[in-house]
C-alpha cells in the first residue's frame, strides 16, 4: 500500500527525525511511503487568526498537491490533521470545486497513531520499558475524536503511561496563541509542567510537534531534564 | 473599565489570591460535573435532544415569542418589549414609579447586569437589594461578578468577612456559615420590605407562559411571591417550546452548573395573584430584552444563543482558570463571554475576545447544548480581521506567509534564510532569546533552532540512496 506522508511544516523546518520515524514506523507496517513534492504548510495560522483569504491560497495550494497523489495521506499532527479533515471544508463553503477537493482529501487523511491503530498496531519487536506521560493535544482528542489508540500504542510497545493532573488540559500552545497571548499560555504550560514534572515520568509523549516544542522550551527554561518525544520516535526506537 | 483584555489578563495573572480562589473552585466543578452528567441516563441523548429542541425553537423565535406572549396576557402578566438596555431600564423604573415603589428586591439576573438596572433605579430614588448571596457581597464590595453562577468565585472567605464588617457592622468572621447568617438576617427584612420583586428567567416555556427560575437559596421564591409588584426581566432566547422540554433543560442546567441532580429550588410562576390565591403579587410584568440578540441570531453566532447560562464552559476553560471573570471586561465571561459580548456590546471593543483562546475545544466538549463555541470564536476572529484594525505585523505577516506558502520554490528559500537566521542565535540547538514576534515566545520558554537540513532535503537524499 502506498501512503502519502504530510511531514507538516514543524516536522520538516524543526525535527525531521519524527518524519523519518513515521516513515519507518509506516514501512515496517508494510507501506510503500512517498513524501509528495511541493508540499509547504497546511495554513492554518492564518486560518485561526481569522484570515480566511490568506488560509485559502495556502489550502488550494496543498489540495492541488495531495489531490494529485493515492492512498492514505499519513499526518503527524493532530492539529495539521484537524485542519484537512474539518476545516478546509468549512474554508471552501461557498467554493463547490474546492469543497469537493477537501472533502476527497479529508476523506483520506490520517493522523499517524490512527492510521497505525487502523493497520492493526504497532509494529514493535522490541520493548520500551520507559515510564511515559501522554498529552492528549487537543485537536487530536477533541478535533478527530483520538484518545484511545495513542495509549494502546504505547502500552503496545511495553511502556508504562503514567497518569498525571489534569490531563486532558490544554497545555497552552494554541499556534500564535502561544505568542499573542504569549502571559497566559506561560500560565497554562506551567500548571502542565508541573503535573507532568510530578507524575514522576522518564518522557514526555505526544502526537503534535508543536505542542512538544511548547513545552520543551518551557522545560529547558526551568532546567528541568525529561525526554520529549514525539509518539513516532517512541515506536520507532522500538523496532529492532 | 480600564485596558483591554490584555492589560486585565496580566493583572489577573500576577494577582496569587484569585489564583487559589479560581484554582480550588473551578476544579471542584469540573469534578462534579463529570459525576453530574455521569448519573443521567441517556446523557447523550438528552443533550442531543435539548440542543434540537433550542435549535428549532431559535429558528422560529419570532412565532414563538408570540405564542409565548399570548399565553402570559392569558395568565393575566402584562408583557413589554425592549429593543435596548435603556428601554429596559426605562420600562421598569416607570412600573416602579406608577406602583409607588420605593424598595426593590432582585434575585440573581444576568440580564439586569447586562443593562445595569441597578443604577437606573438609584437615579429614580429607588432603593434596590440583591438577594443572591453572591450577588449581595458583589453589591455590597461595590465589585462586579465574576462568573455566570459564581459570582463571587474571585473573592476569598477572608475577603467576604472584610466587606461584610465594614458595610454592615458586624464582627469580623471568615467564617461561612456566620457570613451566611449576617447576611440572612439583613435580606429577611429587605425580603419583607420589598414593594417590587425583580428577577430574570432561567426559561420561559412557551406552551404555558411558565416562568421558570432555579436557586440554591429559595430567595427567587421570596422575590416572586412576597412584593406586591413582580417584574421578569428576560432575554428573547431563554425560551423552551414544553414542559417536556423544560425537564430536559432543569437536568442538564443543574449538573452542568454545580453537578447537582436538580437545584434546591426551582420556581414557576404563571401569572399574579388570583382570587382565592394566599399569596402571590398583584401585578406581574414580564420585560423581553433583545439588546442586539436579533442581531446575533441573523449572524454566524446565532447558535450563542442557545446558551442555558450553566458556566460549564468557564469552569473547563483553562484561560478563564487563569485569568477569572474580570479579564473579559463584561457581564459574560469565559468562552461563552467572548462570543456573546462582541454581539451585545460590538466586536470593535472587544475584538481581542475570541482571540484569547487557545481553541482547545474543552468548552465544546462540557456544554450541555453541545454548542460549537471553537467554530464562533474562529468566525468573529474572521468578522475581525475583515471589520476592525489588526495589528499591522500580524496582517503583513500573514499575507506575506500565504504568498510564501503557496508557492514551494519560494517557501524552500524563504524557509532556508529564516533557519539560517535562527540557527546563527542558537546555543546547543537552542535559543534563548529570539527577535521580532517570536521574542513572545521565548519571554516565557527556548526556541528550539531549525534543523540543519529539512526532512525534505534528508527524506530525498535517502530515496536517491536507494534507488542508486
Amino acid at each position: 500500500m502506498i501512503a502519502q506522508l504530510f511531514p507538516t511544516c514543524l516536522v520538516n523546518e524543526f525535527h525531521p527525525a519524527v518524519g523519518m520515524s513515521v516513515a519507518r514506523v509506516l514501512e515496517r507496517l508494510g507501506c510503500s511511503v512517498v513524501v509528495p513534492e511541493g508540499l509547504t504548510c497546511c495554513g492554518q495560522p492564518a486560518f485561526n487568526a481569522g484570515f480566511h483569504d490568506e488560509a485559502r491560497r495556502v489550502a488550494r495550494h496543498t489540495l492541488r498537491v495531495l489531490t494529485a497523489t493515492d492512498g492514505p495521506i499519513v499526518v503527524p499532527s493532530g492539529s495539521c490533521s484537524d485542519m484537512l479533515v474539518h476545516q478546509y471544508v468549512e474554508l471552501f463553503r461557498a467554493d463547490a470545486p474546492a469543497a469537493d477537493a477537501a472533502r476527497g482529501v479529508a476523506a483520506r487523511c490520517r493522523e499517524f497513531s490512527q492510521f497505525v491503530a487502523e493497520r492493526g498496531g504497532a509494529p514493535a519487536s522490541m520493548k520500551t520499558p520507559a515510564r511515559v506521560a501522554y498529552h492528549p493535544s487537543c485537536h487530536l482528542m477533541r478535533g478527530l475524536g483520538v484518545r484511545r489508540e495513542p495509549l494502546e500504542i504505547i502500552a503496545s510497545i511495553g511502556a508504562q503511561s503514567v497518569a498525571f493532573d489534569e490531563q486532558e488540559e490544554c497545555c497552552g500552545f494554541g499556534g500564535l496563541f502561544s505568542i499573542k497571548n504569549a502571559d497566559i499560555s506561560a500560565s497554562m504550560m506551567d500548571r502542565k509542567l508541573t503535573a507532568i514534572l510530578a507524575s514522576g515520568a522518564e518522557r514526555l509523549v505526544s502526537c503534535d510537534l508543536g505542542c512538544l516544542l511548547h513545552l520543551e522550551g518551557g522545560l529547558r527554561r526551568r532546567g528541568a531534564a525529561i525526554k520529549v518525544q514525539h509518539l513516532a520516535e517512541l515506536v520507532d526506537e522500538a523496532l529492532e | 473599565m480600564s485596558g483591554g483584555f490584555a492589560q486585565r489578563a496580566r493583572e489577573a495573572l500576577g494577582n496569587q489570591q484569585l489564583h487559589i480562589a479560581l484554582d480550588r473552585t473551578t476544579a471542584q466543578l469540573v469534578v462534579r460535573r463529570a459525576a453530574g452528567l455521569a448519573s443521567l441516563e441517556d446523557a447523550d441523548r438528552v443533550r442531543d435532544r435539548a440542543r434540537a429542541s433550542k435549535m428549532q425553537l431559535l429558528h422560529t423565535l419570532a412565532d414563538s415569542l408570540r405564542a409565548f406572549e399570548a399565553r402570559l396576557v392569558e395568565n393575566g402578566a402584562r408583557v413589554h418589549w425592549a429593543e435596548t438596555a435603556a428601554d429596559a431600564n426605562r420600562i421598569i423604573v416607570e412600573i416602579a414609579t406608577k406602583a409607588g415603589v420605593r424598595r426593590v428586591a432582585k434575585s440573581k439576573s444576568m440580564a439586569s447586569e447586562q443593562t445595569h438596572v441597578n443604577g437606573a433605579f438609584e437615579r429614580a430614588g429607588i432603593g434596590v437589594v440583591e438577594t443572591d448571596l453572591g450577588e449581595y457581597i458583589v453589591q455590597l464590595a461595590g465589585d462586579r461578578p465574576s462568573h455566570i453562577i459564581m459570582p463571587i468565585v474571585h473573592m476569598t472567605r477572608e475577603q467576604v468577612g472584610r466587606v461584610m464588617a465594614q458595610r454592615l457592622a458586624v464582627p469580623y468572621s471568615d467564617d461561612t456559615q456566620t457570613l451566611a447568617r449576617y447576611a440572612r438576617a439583613q435580606l429577611r427584612e429587605e425580603f419583607l420590605q420589598a414593594d417590587m420583586g425583580l428577577t430574570g428567567a432561567n426559561f420561559g416555556v412557551v406552551e404555558n407562559g411558565a416562568i421558570c427560575l432555579v436557586t440554591n437559596e429559595g430567595n427567587a421564591r421570596m422575590v416572586t411571591t412576597l412584593p406586591r409588584v413582580y417584574v421578569v426581566l428576560m432575554g428573547i432566547e431563554k425560551l423552551v417550546p414544553t414542559m417536556a422540554d423544560l425537564d430536559r433543560f432543569l437536568k442538564l442546567l443543574a449538573r452542568s452548573a454545580t453537578g447537582q441532580k436538580l437545584t434546591a429550588y426551582t420556581t414557576l410562576v404563571r401569572g399574579p395573584r388570583r382570587s382565592g390565591d394566599d399569596s402571590g403579587p398583584d401585578q406581574m410584568h414580564v420585560v423581553l430584552l433583545d439588546n442586539g440578540r436579533s442581531k446575533i441570531l441573523a449572524g454566524e453566532t446565532a447558535e450563542i444563543l442557545g446558551c442555558i447560562r450553566c458556566g460549564a464552559c468557564l469552569n473547563a476553560c483553562p484561560v478563564y482558570r487563569s485569568v477569572g471573570g474580570h479579564a473579559y471586561g463584561d457581564v459574560y465571561p469565559g468562552p461563552v463571554g467572548s462570543i456573546v459580548t462582541p454581539g451585545i456590546r460590538g466586536l470593535a471593543p472587544f475584538a481581542e475576545l475570541p482571540s484569547a483562546s487557545s481553541l482547545c475545544g474543552a468548552c465544546r466538549e462540557v456544554c450541555p447544548v453541545r454548542l460549537d463555541i471553537p467554530r464562533m470564536l474562529l468566525a468573529l476572529r474572521h468578522e475581525a480581521v475583515e471589520h476592525t484594525r489588526q495589528p499591522a505585523a500580524l496582517r503583513m505577516g500573514l499575507t506575506l506567509f500565504a504568498r510564501v506558502a503557496s508557492r514551494p520554490r519560494l517557501y524552500r528559500a524563504a524557509t532556508a534564510v529564516v533557519r539560517r537566521v535562527l540557527r546563527s542565535r542558537a546555543r546547543d540547538g537552542w535559543i534563548r532569546r529570539a527577535p521580532g514576534m517570536a521574542s513572545g515566545w521565548t519571554r516565557f520558554r527556548d526556541l528550539k533552532a531549525p534543523a540543519a537540513e529539512t526532512f525534505e532535503t534528508a527524506w530525498r537524499r535517502r530515496a536517491a540512496g536507494r534507488t542508486s
